[in-house]
């Protein structure tokens, strides 16, 4: 049986569980100049995310949601990326960023929920910077 | 339903040579994904087809394709009479007097939506009731929020136990006032057997019509209309055996008679002026267009295989195989398994492992060939009501074996040691 799963330990690495199971960022803001969720309606993983700015930078962002492993834990790991960093930085952030980030082989019917945390901090942004 | 209940007999059921007789029907069995022998856990969501399907339509289409009840030459015939010899299998098969009470749709959710559309806009008015249960598929749902809306009618809702059967302490009250009484037979989420006859009965003394959504019990288990008494009732052939694309919608005669078309067109017409129409008689009224004919075909030879069966012994190995599966994840620990006991379900279990997700337990179970279903199963209300996001479903049919549920379980074993759940 253990060879059958060599893919599988690849997917599941320990820093994916440790993500999914505790969160980064975790929770909601008070006053966030910006809040978007969204879900898959297909699977029904969801993610909230607030955003706080200050002077183009994201000052503080946090996350809420549920759903598989991998959907929670590419919106941790993405949350710990893009603090601090300015908006215009983050928006550039793409795809491939992620799922480089994600650092595992993603089926295709896997990419929406690898992708979901991504969609979800796009629309913020544009919504606390609409400028950009 | 009675028969629901009865305990399975070994020779009212299938051997294991049965089994294996059936399963070198199912080309699809022998395909290999990621390697591994394809274990089909999914005929919930749509069941395999059996070589018997594919060569009727595959014949119909070498042989005598062309459109019917227009062509006045031989093969237009012959393509009319298989067309509608395939609607009196399929009102045998589910105990319809006539024939022309079947009609052909394209799946059940077509159906629901013919009878919220041409039934309840004639007879659902502002403060009108319409009463649904906590367990229905969107399917069964959203046509009659839709309904509702419209018509400022207001929905109620049987509530479930904690075990997921029906709580019908209640049922009278809900049922005041109710024009429209809509359950399933069997939950696709919990596997739970509802009492049809007895909804459809007390439906009926309160003035409410019933519509039965029979996807999940047409393919499992005798159904006889005239022993529910219900007065709409519809299913898939997709999860029974037979091609997508189309699917059955009964309803009783008077009923049908008295209803104006849904989809308008060619083929359900009378006589046509410029100015205004009259219509055809049932069923051809509610068929407007060419209509899947090949796959009338491919349902036909579905019937025909489930009733070379008996719908009795498909039940009753179902209802093994679900023992089986209760007893055996039942035992793994850290296993929830959601909906009522054995003598209430069929074969379509939802469980949950640990902190699993349940897209995450069913890519891992994928990698070892295992086909499951994960995600709200179109359920989501039920699936809050739960209070979980999702459950990872495994459903049984006459192609599965026991060996194969033993793979489910090391496939959960496996998937618990990698989420380092014990
Ligand atoms: C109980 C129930 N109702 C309705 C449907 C809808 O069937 P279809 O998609 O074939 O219209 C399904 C299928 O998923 C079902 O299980």
């Amino acid at each position: 049986m253990q060879d059958d799963f060599s893919g599988m330990e690849e997917l599941y690495r320990d820093f994916i569980l440790d993500h999914y199971r505790n969160p980064r960022n975790a929770g909601t803001l008070e006053g966030a100049d910006a809040t978007y969720e969204d879900n898959n309606p297909l699977c029904g993983d969801r993610i909230r995310m607030d955003l706080k700015l200050r002077d183009g930078v994201i000052e503080d962002i946090k996350f809420k949601g549920r759903g598989c492993a991998i959907s929670q834990a590419s919106a941790s790991l993405l949350t710990e990326v893009v603090k601090g960093k300015t908006v215009a930085e983050a928006a550039r952030i793409g795809k491939e960023d992620v799922l480089e980030n994600l650092g595992i082989q993603i089926s295709a019917a896997r990419l929406k929920c690898a992708l979901l945390g991504l969609k979800v901090l796009k629309e913020a942004l544009s919504l606390a910077a609409p400028d950009l | 339903m009675k028969v629901a209940s009865k305990p399975a007999s070994v020779s009212q059921s299938l051997t294991p040579h049965d089994v294996a007789r059936i399963r070198a029907n199912f080309p699809i069995l022998g395909e290999r994904p990621h390697g591994k022998p394809l274990v089909f856990l999914d005929s919930a969501a749509s069941s395999q087809k059996p070589v018997q399907v594919i060569e009727a339509m595959d014949d119909y289409y070498r042989r005598y394709h062309a459109n019917i009840h227009r062509g006045i030459y031989h093969i237009s015939e012959l393509a009319t009479e298989a067309y509608e010899e395939a609607r009196s299998k399929v009102a045998r098969f589910i105990g319809s007097p006539c024939a022309a009470e079947c009609i052909f749709v394209r799946n059940a959710t077509e159906g629901l939506n013919l009878v919220a559309y041409a039934w309840g806009r004639q007879h659902v008015g502002r403060g009108d009731v319409i009463l649904l249960t906590e367990m229905e598929h969107h399917s069964n749902l959203v046509p009659w929020q839709i309904l509702a809306q419209e018509r400022e009618a207001t929905l109620r809702f049987v509530p479930i136990t904690k075990d997921g059967q029906l709580d019908l302490r209640s049922l009278d009250r809900l049922l005041a006032g109710a024009k429209i009484f809509a359950f399933t037979a069997v939950s696709n989420t919990l596997g739970t057997i509802n009492p049809v006859t007895e909804l459809a009965a007390r439906a009926k003394s309160a003035g409410a019509v019933s519509v039965v959504d029979a996807c999940q019990a047409v393919p499992r288990m005798p159904v006889d209309v005239t022993q529910w008494q219900c007065d709409f009732m519809a299913f898939s052939s997709h999860k029974m055996l037979g091609p997508t694309g189309i699917g059955v919608l009964w309803g009783r005669k008077e009923l049908l008679d008295s209803m104006p078309p849904f989809l308008t067109g060619g083929g359900m017409i009378n006589v046509v002026e410029y100015e205004r129409s009259t219509y055809a008689d049932v069923p051809a009224r509610f068929e407007a267009g060419t209509p899947a004919i090949a796959e009338a075909v491919g349902l036909g030879a579905a019937v025909d295989y489930l009733q070379g069966i008996g719908m009795e012994r498909v039940h009753n190995y179902e209802h093994e195989l679900a023992q089986i599966a209760l007893d055996k994840l039942g035992a793994l620990s850290n296993v929830t398994i959601y909906g009522p006991g054995i003598e209430h379900r069929t074969g379509v279990i939802s469980l949950t492992v640990g902190d699993i997700h349940a897209h995450d337990l069913a890519s891992i179970l994928d990698r070892l060939g295992i086909c499951v279903r994960a995600g709200h199963h179109c359920n989501q209300p039920l699936m809050e009501k739960l209070g979980v996001p999702a459950t990872t479903r495994a459903s049984f049919y006459i192609y599965n074996t026991p060996e194969e549920i033993d793979l489910l379980v090391r496939g959960i074993e496996e998937a618990k040691r990698i989420f380092k759940i014990a």
